[in-house]
């Protein structure tokens, strides 16, 4: 076993790292907390709530990206690429401008119900579970079309051209290639969305309608702010954390990874996909999911563009400041990423710290972290490097489930090979596993910046005048009443963040590309 | 990059000027901003006191209490700035605050303030805040919304400090009926959000009629952007008051300048800049052109700050039961 002795070490390391950032600030709150903590039958409903959102929304969400990423699999067209690309802005948002452009396009005074109003239907109400779940789909259906439609991507060329040449229709190579590659890739795109919504607090709470739809997640804020009760909210921490490690369990379970075998990375040709019905079909399906997905982000332009006439100097500097943060948050990301991508090959359970941030409560991560640190140094002075920390442990789920398929992908194909030829340590990653990796990578790099940019993050709980981000400066626009200044402001996010998504999305895909 | 980040964070924390006494006032997030009191209110202090006044912000009031909690003794702090009414009892229950030394000039408060270690810098009523022209005559009072088809934004108020000032004006206002009236208004609540920014944003894209606010808040509107349209509906049970208070920690190690600051805080220079920039009434002297036109509640009603604790309690089981249907 000498052989990547190293890489699994530095894997262990990694984990170790991630483990310690999301449950020592655990402990530190527990330590802190007096007295034993009871839950309330109220927080039992927030449990109940939580779950049931959370599984409507990534059935919901994964059920419609199937259609998509077939469709988007399958079909050529100029603009494909920036479809692509577009369809993982509405992920990236910063919640509350998310949320603003969906009420322009759902709410009360929203377009739709305008053109109802005008056609003498009745108006819909965004308003209650299934404006939650709306949301949440708004949110986390292009994350699951990305990750299908990379289990689209792995399975080779050859094995369409066999189909082709055996005469399979489409019904044919669905049971024979695309449902075997759709049971490995599927539950774990349900489990990653189910998770991130596990964690959901302003959209549940804003769309919800009222206080049966508090989260996990509202109830430790309400527990820190409402009650000081450290040791409730340590509680309700530790139920999230279960929750999420029995969904990672089922899934480890459930998902096997289909093996086509290795192909020669050729390009995919669909033959059987030349017929009027399916693209058709396939039309409908982008076409769909690009007006749900582009309505509300194009409202969010139309009101932010006149807007940006009024912004004030400041949003400037806290773009940089943001994209110091995003820069620091990229580099972290990929460095906890990789080794622990590639250490799960072998040990397996490895690969379960990386998904640990996902199911930790950013208030109890702030908090800790602000316990452990206020006897050592002034928080307040480490705002944006622990900004850039705790927004790369929140990425990292992200990045480590879009590596971990690919690298095993790799390892299954390749791997025998690489052996034979006594390829290891630096050299296996520099000639088998990078040029292979390229796509993937510079995704999982656009995402962690994007994902960093729009998110509030720890900054909020420690930032001091002049070190505002931008997501800090929008709330803060917002709460003087300056909601203009504000939906400026939420443009040049949202394009920033687009911006650094693209710039890393589209390297990696050039150089998967040569 | 971030090593770089940090060492700066590091000298920016420890490398103070050795003759320049520094005053750390704690406070809440909006009040530092650019368009906040802070800027102002720091140039005007640091000419007179010959310090280096700093403030740091920490989330909204409630947030500010919890950062109080965790800092404990050790605090670097001196003053903390932006608790309000219904957090004082349990501000004084945590033995961190220090009595002030200061001449309390009198007072334009609605209430009549005796209180030894919290001071008030600003109050406001909480309203509800509709546009004029979309609706002329907003309900008279919380009966007739609940019976009206009105649609209303409120926050919650486990989250949010007005969200909380709503559920102690009903129970201040109803006492054993607040049940019934929460149970009459939950078919006017669109929707109850976290924090009041979500409330107002939603009501300004106009997802609902009136947005629970501050009778100040049509003020803003007219004053900043001449707007004179959104007004504030006068309930005939009287308005639900928020004082906003400070006051110096107990373990401040310049407890002499954290009471210089505390009277500065009640002089004029102080308290002419918090009606346009906190959009709250200051509690001496004058204010600005544009505040006469806000309605003027006949009664204030206040659950006094020790058994503030358990009415809150109480008011937000029944709020929860009315609201869960």
């Amino acid at each position: 076993m000498a052989r990547g002795a190293r890489t699994v070490k530095l894997g262990i390391a990694a984990g170790g790292v991630v483990g310690l950032l999301t449950l020592g600030p655990l402990v530190a709150v527990i330590l802190r907390a007096e007295g034993g903590a009871t839950l309330s039958y109220s927080d039992w409903a927030a449990v109940r709530f939580t779950v049931t959102q959370a599984a409507l929304s990534a059935v919901f969400s994964v059920a419609l990206a199937v259609p998509v990423a077939r469709a988007l699999a399958r079909r050529q067209f100029s603009g494909r690429g920036l479809l692509i690309s577009l369809l993982g802005a509405p992920f990236i948002l910063p919640v509350i401008v998310a949320v603003l452009g969906l009420l322009a396009v759902f709410g009360r005074g929203g377009v739709l119900n305008t053109g109802l109003d005008a056609l003498g239907l009745p108006s819909v109400s965004i308003y209650g579970l299934h404006g939650v779940v709306l949301a949440h789909v708004f949110f986390n259906m292009p994350l699951a079309v990305r990750l299908i439609l990379q289990g689209w991507a792995e399975i080779p060329g050859e094995r369409f051209r066999l189909a082709a040449a055996l005469g399979f229709g489409p019904s044919a190579i669905f049971r024979q290639l695309e449902w075997p590659m759709l049971k490995g890739v599927l539950p774990g795109a349900i489990m990653i969305v189910f998770l991130i919504c596990l964690a959901s607090f302003a959209v549940a709470l804003t769309l919800g309608g009222g206080p049966s739809a508090t989260t996990v997640e509202l109830a430790i804020y309400q527990a820190f702010r409402f009650e000081f009760d450290l040791g409730r909210a340590a509680l309700l921490a530790l139920i999230q954390l279960a929750l999420t490690a029995g969904a990672a369990f089922a899934v480890l379970a459930l998902s096997a990874r289909a093996d086509f075998g290795a192909g020669l990375d050729r390009p995919v040709q669909r033959w059987d996909a030349n017929r009027t019905g399916l693209r058709l079909a396939d039309c409908a399906a982008i076409a769909i999911a690009a007006l749900f997905l582009i309505c509300p982000i194009a409202m969010i332009v139309l009101r932010g563009v006149p807007a940006l006439l009024t912004i004030p100097e400041s949003v400037w500097s806290a773009t940089l400041r943001s994209l110091a943060v995003a820069g620091g948050t990229t580099v972290l990301t990929l460095a906890l990423a990789l080794p622990l991508a590639i250490t799960s090959r072998r040990l397996g359970w490895v690969e379960t710290f990386g998904y640990l941030p996902v199911a930790a409560s950013p208030m109890v991560i702030g908090t800790g972290l602000f316990l452990i640190l206020f006897p050592l140094v002034n928080p307040v002075a480490l705002a944006l490097p622990l900004t850039a920390v705790v927004n790369a442990l929140m990425a990292l789920p992200f990045a480590l489930r879009v590596l971990a398929p690919a690298l095993a992908g790799i390892e299954a194909d390749f791997g025998r090979l690489a052996d034979s030829l006594n390829l290891t340590g630096y050299r296996r990653l520099r000639w088998l596993i990078l040029p292979r990796l390229y796509a993937p990578l510079g995704f999982c790099a656009g995402l962690a910046a994007a994902l960093s940019i729009g998110d509030l993050g720890v900054v909020a709980l420690f930032a001091a005048p002049g070190t505002e981000t931008l997501p800090l400066l929008i709330q803060r626009l917002m709460a003087a009443y300056r909601m203009d200044a504000a939906a400026g402001a939420s443009l040049i996010l949202m394009v920033a963040s687009f911006a650094l998504f693209r710039l890393f999305d589209g390297w990696g895909r050039t150089r998967a590309a040569m | 990059m971030r090593i770089s980040m940090i060492a700066a964070g590091l000298l920016a924390g420890t490398a103070t000027f050795a003759d320049t006494p520094v005053l750390t006032v704690l406070t809440y997030d909006s009040f530092v901003s650019d368009w906040g009191p802070g800027p102002a209110v720091e140039s005007a202090f640091e000419a007179t006191c010959g310090c280096d006044l700093q403030f740091v912000g920490a989330g909204d009031g409630a947030a500010l209490l919890a950062r109080v909690r965790l800092e404990g003794a050790r605090s670097d702090a001196d003053v903390v700035l932006g608790l309000d009414t219904n957090l004082m009892a349990a501000a004084r229950e945590t033995g961190l605050f220090a009595p002030h030394n200061v001449t309390v000039p009198p007072l334009d408060l609605p209430v009549t303030w005796e209180d030894d270690t919290f001071l008030p810098f600003d109050w406001g009523y909480f309203a509800f805040v509709h546009n004029s022209e979309a609706l002329p005559t907003p309900p008279a009072n919380f009966r007739a919304l609940g019976e009206s088809d009105v649609s209303i934004l409120i926050q919650d108020p486990r989250s949010s400090t007005p969200g909380l000032g709503l559920l102690m004006w009903v129970k201040a206002a109803y006492g054993e009926a607040a049940g019934e009236v929460w149970e009459a208004l939950s078919d006017n609540i669109v929707t109850v959000t976290p924090g009041w920014s979500e409330a107002y944003g939603l009501f300004l894209e106009g997802e609902a009629d009136m947005v629970l606010s501050y009778t100040t808040s049509p003020a803003y509107h007219l004053i900043a952007e001449e707007d004179a349209t959104k007004a504030a509906a006068p309930f005939s049970e009287g308005h639900y008051l928020q004082v906003e208070v400070a006051a110096k920690l107990a373990a401040s190690d310049r407890p002499d300048l954290a009471d210089a600051f505390l009277t500065f805080m009640l002089s004029d220079e102080f308290q002419t800049v918090i009606p346009t920039t906190n959009w709250m009434y200051p509690v001496r002297g004058p204010v600005p052109d544009g505040f006469d036109t806000l309605i003027t509640p006949d009664r204030a009603l206040l659950v006094a700050a020790d058994k503030a604790q358990a009415v809150r309690d109480a008011a937000l089981a029944e709020w929860r039961a009315a609201l869960a249907q």
